[in-house]
């Protein structure tokens, strides 16, 4: 499954948030959005999953404009992961990762469906949790399971919107490795939208940073993540190491006014 | 909060947990029907006339069944005098206390009069009526309880044979005539207006919504006070009041529906439209109520607290034939109700047209709001707690929920209807404030002993 997104341009109330944004996603693959805040990151990764419809540009998935799919085709090639949310109303864990099945199951959940919801809870190691309630767990378990209700919805293509962003040190470890290790074993690919520099190019493959809805650096993590860049976008003055392979970012202090 | 007592939770373990937990909701299901039968019997049974239990039930399965529950058979006809005319005999003096039967003597004339001669005046006439085939009168003088004097049994023709059947008339009459139409209306009104809350719930992400806070039931009430104050209406004739509810109802809906469409049908939208509506239409009612002659303003008032008095067959069957439209329309989506609640993004990110299941549901959720209230007034409550008491006993699943709630929906209308009926017989108290008046107090006590997180 390829993805290729093409000049998306997205505007809440004419004000542009996505400006001539494109993009690839090969197969087995995780590409990383970092930016700061309000630079249309997790609007982009809506626009993918057509959740927004984006006011110009075209995303095509294998060659096929999505504009043209259903909404139930989009959701059996692509899985969007959105920041932990409350519901109004209770659902078990169970229930929630079922929902994912939805795209495929009529108004009874087969047996099949079932085993698919097991498979995938034992894989992200939340199964003590399937009966408790979803509002119920803890944040970083919340993710796992918003995860597993993805990889139950069998996409070839994981959209995760800032899946680190509430956790604990320990369980944003886990979440990316498990992350990494499906795009690994399964053949999928991955769109993470994060915050942490470190994380980013510690776990993705290539990096799109943007700023002001613009795409402003891509390619691999340390051509990326330079102290110029991170300058510029962030307007943070920050050290740049490397372990030899990958670059860590040690931010210092903001600097002026962010650049424009 | 549960004690995980055993980490290690295998496959097999979650199916178990997950089939009891399945479980649990069917049990609920199977336990209201039970319950609406058990309520619908006693029901029946209790009225100004004095029905048991048991003839109540049989009275209404005889019309479906007419051979399994036929009453008891007093004699043969042919058999009488003969082998007959002890059971005769017995049957009279258990029923009516006229000892001197005993030794009284039968003496059949022609063929359609048996006389049953005591001592002086006492005697039993039993004739065949010359109008109605399936009926012989009783008449009894001399010493008997005056009330007992004139009575009926009934004839059936079997295999040629004719059976002396105890009458049944007054328990049918009373039974299908007077009572099931009014229970059957409270069953089916209890599962329309429990469903639609469910759905009203469910789509709009809020614990709130209900028929009566989306407009629904002021846009009814003005309608039929607009028919009772000032006569006028878009129908006439005896369906005024009805047809005018119907049509304000939908009105206010349609009217939310339209202006939220245009914001994306978000539920924030239609939930603030729908009370700007509710205060706008009670606002009109309130005025024309203020011009109003005395007599018409109390009409209205009675016809918005809500009750069942305008049973009758063709009503119940108007809304049941809704009700067969508009449910399995509903009860097919629930699973984009369950996703839906997971917030209009997942539910997206989940191949559901949110915007375009949101409106359809609500308009079919409107249509049937709306033919039940037209026919019974503004019963309020139900659509509101229903739905949350079900969510309290069986959890979120809305596959579960819209059956269940419907199902207690008639539950607490038929019995808000027997407390309604009997508490202060005869009068009869409007069910609608009835309903409140139960339902507040066991929603109250439920969400205060409930465990767990639950909005």
């Amino acid at each position: 499954m390829k993805l290729k997104v093409k000049n998306i341009e997205f505007g809440y109330n004419s004000t542009l948030v996505l400006e001539n944004v494109s993009m690839e996603l090969d197969r087995s693959e995780i590409v990383g959005i970092v930016g700061p805040n309000g630079a249309g990151k997790s609007t982009l990764i809506r626009c993918i999953d057509r959740i927004l419809t984006p006011g110009g540009g075209s995303i095509l998935l294998d060659g096929t404009d999505i504009s043209k799919m259903t909404r139930m085709e989009i959701a059996k090639e692509m899985g969007y992961v959105p920041q932990t949310t409350t519901r109004v109303f209770p659902a078990t864990v169970f229930d929630t990762v079922l929902m994912g099945r939805r795209p495929h199951l009529g108004w009874k959940s087969s047996e099949e469906d079932v085993d698919k919801v097991i498979e995938v809870l034992e894989l992200l190691g939340i199964m003590e949790f399937a009966m408790r309630d979803f509002n119920e767990i803890s944040g970083g378990q919340q993710q796992k399971v918003l995860i597993a209700r993805a990889l139950a919805q069998e996409a070839d293509i994981l959209l995760l919107d800032e899946p680190t962003s509430n956790l604990d040190i320990r369980h944003q470890l886990e979440v990316m490795d498990i992350m990494k290790g499906i795009v690994q074993n399964k053949g999928i690919s991955a769109i993470v939208a994060i915050h942490d520099l470190n994380l980013a190019s510690r776990y993705t493959d290539r990096l799109l940073m943007l700023n002001g809805g613009r795409i402003f650096a891509a390619g691999a993590p340390e051509s990326v993540l330079t102290v110029e860049n991170i300058r510029r976008a962030y307007g943070v003055e920050a050290r740049v190491l490397s372990d030899g392979e990958r670059p860590y970012i040690i931010p210092i202090r903001p600097i002026g006014s962010s650049g424009n | 909060m549960e004690k995980k007592e055993n980490r290690t939770v295998t496959a097999a373990n979650i199916k178990e947990q997950y089939k009891k937990f399945i479980g649990r909701k069917i049990f609920f299901i199977f336990f209201f029907i039970a319950l609406i039968v058990g309520i619908t019997g006693v029901s029946t049974s209790l009225g100004s006339a004095d029905i048991s239990v048991w003839d109540a039930y049989s009275s209404i399965l005889r019309k479906p069944f007419p051979n399994l529950f036929e009453s008891e058979l007093i004699f043969h006809w042919d058999d009488v005098p003969g082998s007959d005319s002890e059971r005769l005999k017995r049957y009279l003096i258990d029923k009516y206390d006229i000892g001197w039967v005993e030794s009284a003597e039968i003496i059949k004339s022609g063929d359609g009069k048996i006389t049953i001669k005591g001592v002086g005046e006492n005697k039993v006439e039993i004739t065949r009526d010359c109008r109605d085939k399936e009926k012989a009168n009783v008449k009894i003088s001399g010493d008997i309880d005056p009330g007992h004097r004139v009575n009926d049994f009934k004839v059936k023709e079997v295999n040629g044979e004719l059976c002396i059947h105890e009458s049944t008339w007054l328990a049918d009459v009373c039974v299908w005539n007077l009572r099931l139409p009014r229970i059957f209306l409270g069953i089916i009104a209890g599962v329309g207006l429990g469903i639609a809350g469910a759905v009203m719930q469910a789509i709009l992400r809020n614990p709130l919504a209900s028929p009566y806070t989306l407009g629904i039931s002021s846009g009814a009430g003005f309608g039929a006070s607009l028919a009772i104050l000032a006569g006028a209406g878009i129908i006439s004739g005896k369906y005024l009041i009805i047809g005018n509810a119907f049509v304000f109802a939908l009105l206010v809906s349609f009217t939310i529906l339209g202006l939220s469409s245009r914001k994306g049908a978000t539920p924030e939208t239609m939930i603030l439209a729908g009370i700007a509506m509710m205060y706008l239409f009670g606002a009109m009612t309130t005025i024309l109520q203020y011009f109003g002659e005395a007599e018409a303003v109390k009409e209205a008032v009675f016809w918005m607290v809500g009750d069942l008095n305008r049973a009758s067959w063709p009503v119940v069957i108007i809304i049941l034939g809704t009700l067969a439209c508009c449910v399995p329309l509903l009860m097919m989506r629930s699973w984009d109700f369950n996703v839906m609640g997971a917030g209009d993004e997942t539910a997206k990110s989940l191949g559901v047209n949110v915007k375009r299941t949101r409106i359809i549901t609500m308009v079919v959720s409107t249509l049937l709001v709306a033919t039940i209230v037209s026919f019974t007034g503004t019963i309020g409550f139900i659509g509101l707690v229903a739905p949350h008491i079900t969510r309290l006993a069986i959890g979120g699943d809305n596959r579960y929920v819209l059956p269940v709630s419907g199902l207690l929906g008639a539950v607490i209308l038929i019995s808000a209807d027997l407390v309604a009926r009997r508490i202060i017989a005869p009068v009869i108290l409007p069910v609608g404030a009835v309903t409140a008046f139960m339902g507040a107090p066991l929603f109250l006590y439920l969400i205060m002993r409930r465990r767990r997180e639950y909005w």
